[in-house]
């Protein structure tokens, strides 16, 4: 079965979804996120969602899922960017995001993250570098 | 683009099937010269609604069709199933009422998202429900 990549970047796990999300895919990622950081120990989930055109009620509760999941782990969930036209379409569809924390791109959403974690920059700068 | 036809039926017995009609949808709206966010609540309001068909007729059948009015171009979606019906349309046309596991966006929220929304249900026999959205 198709699967979506996690990649692990230092205390981070990130998730470039760029197919076309159907819902057992939707599930498996979660799975996977939830073995992924039990297994790693990783402190955030950065979810980058610039590649979908849509997110329907049906994502949207999956990301928030996936977000409370992870955090009853210990570990927070940031989802970036969003489109414009995806962001106006859920809102005008009457979805929000409870509970889920974004930021705009995947720099300021580690950014976020850090800044969560309490990490310093310098010190997230070198796991980066170190990944 | 190829040339897509005029009017497309499609099945929707399983979520994979919501997948490919949406993207149907987005062909269709790109060929007609939709922008960017009418593509993405057509995309969307497909998307809900399809759902609601799987979800509470066990499926249904979807036919997009590309329509024409007053000199306006649109794109006009038609969901048909053969499920339970809708007893009480205006409560279910109502925010945050949800009969499921939904979140109670499905109806209204698709219904925000197009110019024209039309729902007929028959207890016991089927639902259907059109939407339209103009260029």
């Amino acid at each position: 079965m198709q699967r979506i990549p996690i990649l692990k970047m230092g205390p981070f796990l990130l998730v470039t979804i760029q197919v076309d999300l159907h819902d057992r895919l939707v599930m498996a990622l979660q799975d996977d996120l939830t073995n992924m950081v039990s297994k790693t120990g990783a402190r955030g989930v950065l979810i980058d969602i610039s590649s979908l055109d849509m997110v329907d009620s049906f994502i949207g509760r999956m990301l928030g899922g996936i977000a409370a999941v992870t955090r009853l782990m210990d570990a927070q969930t940031v989802v970036v960017g969003m489109q414009p036209a995806v962001a106006i379409t859920m809102v005008e569809l009457g979805l929000d995001l409870p509970g889920v924390l974004t930021a705009l791109n995947v720099e300021r959403g580690m950014e976020l993250l850090r800044s969560r974690l309490g990490l310093v920059r310098e010190m997230a700068h070198d796991i980066d570098t170190k990944a | 683009m190829t040339l897509i036809p005029k009017r497309e039926r499609f099945p929707v017995t399983c979520a994979q099937e919501i997948v490919a009609v949406r993207q149907r949808v987005r062909d269709h709206a790109t060929f007609l010269g939709f922008n960017r966010l009418d593509q993405t609540k057509l995309m969307t309001a497909t998307s809900e609604l399809a759902r609601n068909m799987l979800d509470y007729a066990g499926g249904g059948t979807v036919f997009i069709e590309q329509v024409e009015a007053q000199g306006r171009r649109g794109l006009q979606i038609t969901f048909e199933d053969q499920g339970p019906g809708i007893a009480d349309l205006d409560l279910a046309m109502q925010d945050g009422y949800t009969s499921g596991n939904g979140l109670g966006h499905g109806l209204p929220g698709a219904k925000r998202l197009v110019n024209d929304f039309f729902i007929s249900s028959r207890v016991d026999e089927g639902t259907q429900i059109v939407i339209v959205r103009w260029m």
